[in-house]
């Protein structure tokens, strides 16, 4: 099973605070413990919502706002991939991730819909998805 | 609620355990023991963490319960000893167990697990259970099911293999440069043997039991963590990816087997064929000449970056089975190169090199061989002779969808256009 581990932002990440060497080198380690333990696929850190946009619709209508936006906790910081066995091993492993800076924040993990849960789609629909994933590929594992 | 601390645990578990038994196979030099002494604070865990909750570092409450049993029994046979010592009998030095383990020593010892879990004094089932048991963190009864076996036959297995560890007392180590490229090539056979019987079950109802190859690949991903120099490690890395990127694609609506030039492209996973393209050039920069692993990963690869089944450049997929012939002879591997130059040259070509095979004893009980033939007859319209050795290629396998396919072949033999048929690399 695939999961994708949403790490919200912090008023530090949107403040666009670097990460200090410590935070480096504890996150580092955990992605290290990710690889040697065969799970990680793939994961990206984030810019600061101030270098982002959102894209607001109401029917026709196309509004575009740019960033940065207020509401921290449901922005996103950036994300793991991760391939484990079941949800519980998911949580497990997102326990351990470091929180070098003492402070609050939040891990949120969702699991990935595989193709064949496409319960309801059409197959020439699912097979046309895929071919778009083959022609553009897929986000770059670093792993 | 109790089933979810439960899940927890085993989540835990599933963590841990390959670190957990390899620290206690180093204190205690005794595989079987540190496996044992693990069990108990698993036990442990179930017991109190429900109660508890998970402590904040799982893997040291482990590690420090089964140390102190570990200690609990040296004392006794400290005890023990004494009394020997009584009745005026030497005794060696008592072995006081190291409980340090430093963060680097773990990958060391993980190490030492593999080689040992897969050493060439066990059959090779019992490298297979003990492997997905020590190093997967799977339970008896995961092994049994996933082997279409009874869970008292793979509990008798591992308890056999502790034994033989044990009375052949074989080390707690890291294989000497001499014989550690034959050491290693045992432990890549184990692995892939485990995502061979996921990817093709050789037995049963099921074409696929997924389950399998990602104990598989996770394995070989920690393997290829455990030893980065080790060009084959990545060879068998790149194979199980694109190989588990077809994963999706191999099963019909029905369950039902779909073979590779008949295969949508459009569902073969592009994420795994990355990772399996970056593995195999991890292993060709590490330079060297190719190893088995690393040419049926190149075969792989050709078929990954074809994005259509017209695409496939069968000339250079019949030139590494050659070379796959020259490192890694086998009747099978033959067989494949017979198939590949049959799609580069054509079949007539190809049906003189399947029938040079038909008499060697290897490939006497093996299904692949009449339905290669089967297949070349057909494009050849000899549908009759061709209908025989599906039928026989039918009889021949035990995996009932695989039986059902053939027989389905066998059917359709009638004069008119043949269909492009490509048996996926059984290799």
């Amino acid at each position: 099973m695939r999961f994708m581990v949403i790490v919200k932002a912090t008023a530090a990440s949107e403040a666009g605070i670097e990460a200090t060497e410590q935070e480096l080198v504890d996150m580092l380690a955990f992605n290290e413990e990710l690889v040697k333990a065969g799970v990680l696929l793939a994961g990206e850190g984030l810019y600061p919502s101030s270098r982002g946009a959102r894209v607001f619709f109401d029917g026709d209508e196309r509004t575009v706002v740019d960033g940065p936006f207020t509401e921290t906790k449901e922005l996103i910081a950036g994300f793991w991939l991760l391939d484990v066995k079941s949800l519980e091993e998911c949580v497990e492993w997102v326990k351990r991730v470091p929180n070098t800076s003492g402070g609050h924040s939040q891990i949120e993990v969702r699991q990935v819909i595989e193709s064949e849960d496409f319960a309801n789609a059409p197959q020439e629909l699912v097979d046309r998805e895929n071919e778009l994933r083959a022609q553009q590929g897929y986000p770059t594992a670093r792993g | 609620m109790a089933t979810d601390a439960r899940r927890a645990v085993e989540a835990v578990w599933r963590i841990e355990s390959a670190r957990l038994i390899a620290g206690l196979a180093r204190m205690v030099r005794d595989v079987g023991l540190a496996e044992e002494l693990a069990q108990d604070a698993l036990v442990s865990a179930l017991e109190q963490w429900p109660g508890t909750g998970i402590p904040r570092n799982p893997g040291a409450w482990l590690m420090t319960a089964a140390k102190n049993r570990a200690v609990d029994q040296i004392r006794r046979r400290r005890n023990y000893q004494r009394k020997l010592e009584q009745i005026g009998r030497d005794t060696a030095r008592d072995h006081v167990p190291d409980a340090s383990t430093g963060v680097g020593d773990i990958d060391d010892d993980l190490l030492r697990l593999v080689f040992t879990a897969c050493h060439p004094v066990l059959s090779t089932e019992a490298r297979v259970a003990l492997t997905l048991r020590l190093l997967g963190g799977l339970t008896t009864g995961e092994i049994a099911r996933a082997f279409l076996v009874p869970e008292a036959t793979v509990a008798q297995r591992i308890v056999r293999a502790k034994k033989t560890l044990a009375k052949a007392g074989v080390p707690f180590e890291v294989p000497a440069e001499d014989e550690r490229a034959a050491r290693l090539a045992s432990v890549l056979g184990v692995i892939y043997l485990i995502f061979n019987e996921g990817y093709s079950a050789t037995a049963g109802d099921d074409w696929m039991r997924p389950a399998l190859c990602e104990d598989a690949l996770r394995l070989a991903r920690v393997l290829a963590g455990l030893a980065p120099r080790e060009p084959e490690v990545h060879g068998l890395v790149a194979l199980l990816e694109i190989q588990a990127s077809r994963s999706r694609a191999r099963v019909g609506p029905n369950g039902e087997p779909v073979l590779l030039m008949e295969q949508n492209r459009a569902r073969w996973d592009r994420l795994l064929i990355r990772r399996g393209l970056a593995s195999l050039e991890r292993a060709e920069a590490l330079g060297g000449p190719a190893g088995p692993y690393a040419l049926q990963a190149a075969i792989a690869a050709c078929h990954a970056r074809a994005r259509t089944p017209e695409d496939t450049d069968w000339a250079r997929i019949a030139a590494l089975y050659e070379a796959l012939a020259l490192v890694a002879p086998s009747p099978v591997v033959e067989l494949n190169h017979a198939v590949a130059i049959g799609m580069a040259l054509g079949p007539a070509v190809a049906l003189e090199l399947v029938d040079e095979l038909v008499d060697v004893p290897a490939l006497k009980d093996y299904h692949l061989l009449p339905s290669v033939r089967g297949d070349l007859l057909a494009k050849l319209g000899r549908h009759a002779e061709a209908r025989v050795e599906f039928e026989r290629a039918a009889a021949m396998t035990r995996n009932g969808r695989e039986r059902t396919l053939l027989l389905a072949r066998a059917a359709a033999c009638r004069p008119g256009p043949a269909g492009c048929q490509v048996q996926e690399p059984p290799v």
